[in-house]
C-alpha cells in the first residue's frame, strides 16, 4: 500500500512533493502549500487509494526563522485500512493555506482550531472564526512566544 | 433566642428566626457543574451521600429557583461570563460554594484560559478543597453554609470558610 501511494503521488504530483519520510511504518509526505487541495482531492477520490477520512488536522509551531509553522493532515483510508500523513510548511510572512473543507467537511472545525491557536489563515474556509478563545482575543495562544499565563488584560472578566 | 419547643406542640420564635431556619434547611442548589468535579457533585446528590438529609435535594436548573450556587469545575475566562450571569439571575439571599481546586484557585490549570479562582468575579462563601473533593467534603461545605445562615450573615459582610480535604477513606 505504501509503495502504491508513493508511486501514485509521484506520477501525478512530481513537482509538489518536497520530502518523504517513514517512521515505524508511518508514511509522511511534505508537499507544497499551493497544491495541497489538489493532492487531497486526488487522494480522497482516487478509486484505489480512497483516503476518505480526515482523522485530524492541526498546526505546529517550530519557532524557527524559516517556515515557522506547519499544518499536518492525518488521513485514513477506510477501504485499505491505511494511514497517511501530509504536511505543508507555512512561513510566518505568509500565513495563508488553502482550505481543504471542500474535500472533507470535517476540516471545518479543525481549521478553525488551527486558526485560533496559531493564526494560520485558511483561504476558502466558509466560516473562519475563533474556535475556543473569545472573538475579541487578539493573540494566538499556542504559538511558542505566547506566555503560559497569557497576557494580562487580554481576556475580560465580569465585574465583581 | 432560637426555636423553643413547649409542651403543647407550640413553637415560640421570632419571624426572622423561623425564616432563617427555613432557609437553612431548604437550600436549593444551582448545579454549576462545569467539569470533572460535577461528577462528585452528582454523588453528593445521590442516595449514598444523600444531600436530602439536609433539605437540599432539589437541584434547580433554573437560577431563578435556587439560592446556592455550587461551582464545580474549571472556570475559563469564556465561561466566567456565563457563571456571573447565572449568579446575577439568582434571587437574594444567595450563596456560593467554590468546589474543588480549579474553582478556588485555578488548580492545576496554571495557564492562560483558566480563571485563577472564581472569587475574582463572584463572591464566594465556602471553598472546598480537593481535586475532586469527596462528596462528604461537599456536605461539610453545605453545613458551613447552613451555619452562616444560622449566624445571620448578610451578603457583603461574609466571612470566608475553607473546608480542608477530607481524610475519610
Ligand atoms: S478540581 Fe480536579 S476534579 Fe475538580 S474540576 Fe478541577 S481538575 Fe476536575
Amino acid at each position: 500500500m505504501k509503495e502504491n501511494v508513493l508511486e501514485k503521488l509521484t506520477t501525478h504530483f512530481k513537482d509538489s512533493i518536497l520530502a518523504t519520510s517513514e517512521y515505524r511504518g508511518e508514511l509522511t509526505i511534505v508537499v507544497k502549500k499551493q497544491d495541497i487541495v489538489r493532492i487531497c482531492q486526488f487522494l480522497c477520490s482516487n478509486e484505489e487509494l480512497r483516503f476518505d477520512s480526515l482523522r485530524d488536522l492541526c498546526g505546529v509551531d517550530y519557532y524557527r526563522p524559516e517556515d515557522r509553522f506547519e499544518v499536518v493532515y492525518n488521513l485514513y483510508s477506510l477501504k485499505n485500512k491505511f494511514r497517511l500523513r501530509l504536511k505543508v510548511r507555512v512561513d510566518e510572512a505568509d500565513l495563508h493555506v488553502p482550505s481543504v473543507t471542500g474535500v472533507w467537511s470535517t476540516a471545518n472545525w479543525h481549521e478553525r482550531e488551527a486558526y485560533d491557536m496559531y493564526g494560520i489563515i485558511f483561504d476558502g474556509h466558509p466560516d473562519l472564526r475563533r474556535m475556543y478563545m473569545p472573538e475579541e482575543f487578539e493573540y494566538y495562544p499556542l504559538r511558542k512566544d505566547f506566555p503560559l499565563m497569557g497576557i494580562p488584560g487580554s481576556l475580560s472578566l465580569p465585574k465583581k | 433566642m432560637g426555636l423553643e419547643f413547649t409542651k403543647d406542640s407550640f413553637l415560640i420564635t421570632r419571624v426572622d428566626e423561623i425564616i432563617k431556619w427555613a432557609r437553612k434547611n431548604s437550600l436549593w442548589p444551582m448545579p454549576m457543574g462545569i467539569s470533572c468535579c460535577a461528577i462528585e457533585m452528582m454523588a453528593f446528590a445521590g442516595p449514598r451521600f444523600d444531600v436530602s438529609r439536609f433539605g437540599s435535594e432539589a437541584f434547580r436548573f433554573s437560577p431563578r429557583q435556587s439560592d446556592l450556587m455550587i461551582v464545580a469545575g474549571t472556570v475559563t475566562y469564556k465561561m466566567a461570563h456565563v457563571v456571573r450571569k447565572i449568579y446575577d439571575q439568582m434571587p437574594d439571599p444567595k450563596w456560593v460554594i467554590a468546589m474543588g481546586a480549579c474553582t478556588s484557585s485555578g488548580g492545576m490549570y496554571r495557564s492562560y484560559p483558566v480563571v485563577q479562582g472564581i472569587d475574582l468575579f463572584v463572591p464566594v462563601d465556602v471553598y472546598v478543597a480537593g481535586c475532586p473533593p469527596r462528596p462528604d467534603n461537599l456536605l461539610k461545605g453545605l453545613m458551613e453554609i447552613q451555619k452562616k445562615i444560622e449566624r445571620g450573615e448578610k451578603p457583603g459582610q461574609r466571612e470566608k470558610v475553607y473546608v480542608a480535604e477530607s481524610t475519610m477513606v
